[in-house]
């Protein structure tokens, strides 16, 4: 995220601002932040840091700490498909070579642990949707359109 | 034949939309019913399943529709609430599930909702912790601590702030009950929060959800915004995880919600007297808050014990999941073996193989084979039997699993998603995936480098045979199981030595 941008700066101000008071604002923020960029970046610890009155390395180890934020942003979509245990269980290990093959670099092909759909997997969320009961040509669909 | 324009009843909780409920839904609008979204019933396998006057039609395809309304569906289970799925079961937590919509202050107050927090206020902090104690009821996150010591003990400790936690970062595979409870009843929730908060004297509560499960967390705002005024002074708000599984320990939880990297305190200090913010906190899981409001009722902490067996009381929502053929939620007394649950109940596996294990109580559970499923569901059971029920997950597999495979799955796991604070859980899972590795390698391992340097005094100068590499598994093991803070390093154990003591020839060389 570069502050050359027109509102980026505006936008970051008003996200700290919107939970600043709250307990324990930090995580709100980041996930907000990642939300609205696709990432916490330097240059957004550093305001956040200064916004908390906390140091850098204490923001930048909180975001270091959680799978879902990202240094630098991925505009790719995303395609998340779990691969814990119980999709295991139901075949989800068959369908990654073709999803990989059709995701090729245009699409980010993740594995989650767990979407809470573990009798009816194997399972896959795009966004806010989920996806359950996938084959290979419904997983390859999905990631085609992603 | 149905009638023209029936009312039409079908899930809209995050499974249904998943297997194509809004597409039904959709059709069914179109024809011009009037189509009621509720929650789910738990009947995983027939989802999306439509109900019509007390009938079930599923798994339902919008192809379907003009069969069901012409009352020609091939679909047809006949009545739901019949089925034996559902007649087998016990439904206390889970009463509301299929009958009622999620959202609805009505439903829920016309289906005995808030009685409990009224009579918990009624009745008085002390009568509360009382029949919470009495009903016997225990921590359903997996460690099964009693739920009323707990809460009497944030009673009784000093201060003036405290804070009810609920615990909703349900990362186990083979889980989804807490989203069934959060996606289909959340008043239910909230209601437990708010007894919770009378009994223990705290005004604020957090549910922590885990970023995973979006539906979930749109489902409670908005019930939390609806239910204000009945829990008020009680103030409640959603938090919303980052995608780290250790998170749902419940000190690393604290931990995130306080702004933190989610890395685990060392106990003591309880959370119950320092907990969030340093102030007496009660940490439960959903399902403990969610059994909460029926045994507040009148009479429902008499019943409570008189369920179950020896010190588990009450019900368990069990999950089936993984291969199995009927997949979905089974609440139940404690007390009936997994065996039944597997095969009676689920019907075996989907893919209609053999079963070859099934992991009870989500990643760090043990891998159960079918020669020990006369085990009954139960704490102490299944502890005696070196496996645990933890949050009540299970998830078949059939006789294609590779068993070594899923051992050193169990350890990968923990290292990708260990908090880093001891070294047991952090190093040791790495080591344990190299030597899972190493056991299963066609070929025996050489010297290590770095242990044949000559100032590595102590150093092995020669390569383990098989039985050295499966005693040091072993040895790794105990090390994790007893030297680890919490859980996560100290259960992966679980699964790891399950696989290799039942199934020992999936540790075979692998060509």
């Amino acid at each position: 995220m570069g502050f050359d941008v027109m509102g980026t700066e505006e936008k970051l101000t008003e996200i700290i601002a919107a939970h600043r008071g709250r307990e324990g604002p930090l995580l709100p923020i980041l996930n907000d932040v990642q939300a609205a960029f696709g990432c916490v970046d330097p240059a957004a610890e550093r305001a956040i840091a200064l916004a908390l009155n906390l140091s850098r390395a204490e923001v930048h180890g909180v975001v270091s700490f959680y799978h879902d934020f990202r240094e630098a942003p991925d505009m790719r979509p995303e395609v998340q498909l779990c691969g814990a245990e119980a999709c295991q269980a139901r075949g989800v290990e068959t369908l990654v070579s073709a999803a990989e093959a059709a995701a090729g670099d245009r699409v980010r092909l993740s594995k989650v642990y767990c979407l809470g759909l573990c009798s009816v997997g194997p399972a896959a969320r795009v966004g806010d949707t989920v996806h359950a009961r996938l084959n290979q040509t419904a997983l390859v669909a999905l990631v085609e359109n992603a | 034949m149905i009638q023209s324009h029936p009312l039409v009843r079908i899930a809209d909780d995050s499974l249904a939309l998943a297997c194509g409920a809004d597409a039904v839904a959709a059709v069914f609008t179109a024809t011009g019913c009037t189509v009621e979204r509720v929650s789910s019933w738990g009947m995983h396998w027939l989802e999306p399943l439509v109900e019509i006057d007390g009938q079930g039609f599923g798994p339902a395809t919008p192809a379907d529709v003009p069969a069901i309304l012409a009352g020609t569906s091939a679909k047809a289970i006949g009545p739901i609430a019949a089925h034996p799925f559902l007649a087998r079961q016990q439904r206390l937590t889970f009463a509301r599930a299929g009958r009622t919509r999620p959202l609805s202050l009505d439903d829920y107050a016309e289906t005995g909702g808030w009685a409990g927090l009224k009579r918990a206020r009624a009745i008085g902090r002390e009568e509360v912790l009382a029949e919470l104690i009495t009903s016997g009821l225990r921590g359903r996150g997996g460690a099964g601590f009693p739920a009323g010591i707990k809460w009497r003990t944030v009673a009784e400790a000093p201060g003036t702030r405290k804070y009810v936690v609920c615990n909703a970062d349900e990362g186990d595979s083979g889980t989804f009950a807490d989203r069934m409870v959060m996606e289909g009843d959340p008043f239910l929730l909230i209601e437990g929060m708010a007894i919770a908060a009378h009994a223990v004297g705290a005004d604020r509560g957090y549910i922590y959800v885990r970023s995973e499960y979006p539906h979930a967390i749109a489902k409670l705002r908005k019930a939390i915004g609806l239910a204000i005024l009945h829990i008020a002074p009680f103030q409640l708000e959603v938090r919303v995880g980052a995608g780290a599984y250790v998170c749902g320990e419940e000190t690393s939880l604290l931990n995130s919600i306080e702004g933190k990297r989610g890395e685990v305190r060392a106990k003591p200090p309880l959370p119950a007297l320092e907990g969030l913010f340093g102030c007496p906190t009660v940490v439960n899981n959903v399902l403990t808050l969610a059994a909460v409001p029926h045994i507040l009722s009148a009479g429902g902490a008499e019943l409570y014990q008189r369920l179950g067996v020896d010190r588990s009381k009450g019900t368990m929502p069990v999950q089936l999941a993984g291969n199995i053929r009927h997949g979905g939620l089974f609440e139940t007394t404690f007390g009936m073996t997994l065996g039944e649950l597997v095969n009676d109940v689920g019907g075996g596996t989907a893919s209609g193989r053999p079963v070859k294990a099934a992991q009870v109580g989500g990643p760090l559970g043990a891998y159960i084979p079918p020669s020990q499923f006369h085990l009954p569901f139960a704490y102490e059971q299944f502890a005696a039997a070196d496996a645990l029920i933890g949050h009540g997950g299970v998830v078949v597999f059939d006789d294609t699993v590779d068993m070594g495979g899923m051992a050193r799955f169990a350890m990968q796991f923990c290292a990708a998603e260990s908090c880093g604070k001891c070294t047991p859980c952090r190093i040791g899972s790495t080591r344990g995936v190299e030597l899972i590795d190493r056991i299963r390698a066609p070929t025996p391992a050489t010297a290590d480098a770095v242990a044949s340097l000559p100032q590595m005094h102590n150093g092995r100068k020669s390569g383990r045979s098989r039985e050295e590499e499966l005693q040091l598994l072993e040895d790794l093991c105990e090390t994790m199981q007893f030297g680890s803070l919490c859980a996560l390093g100290g259960f992966t154990p679980y699964p790891v030595r399950s696989a290799l003591k039942h199934w020992p020839e999936d540790f075979e060389p692998k060509a």
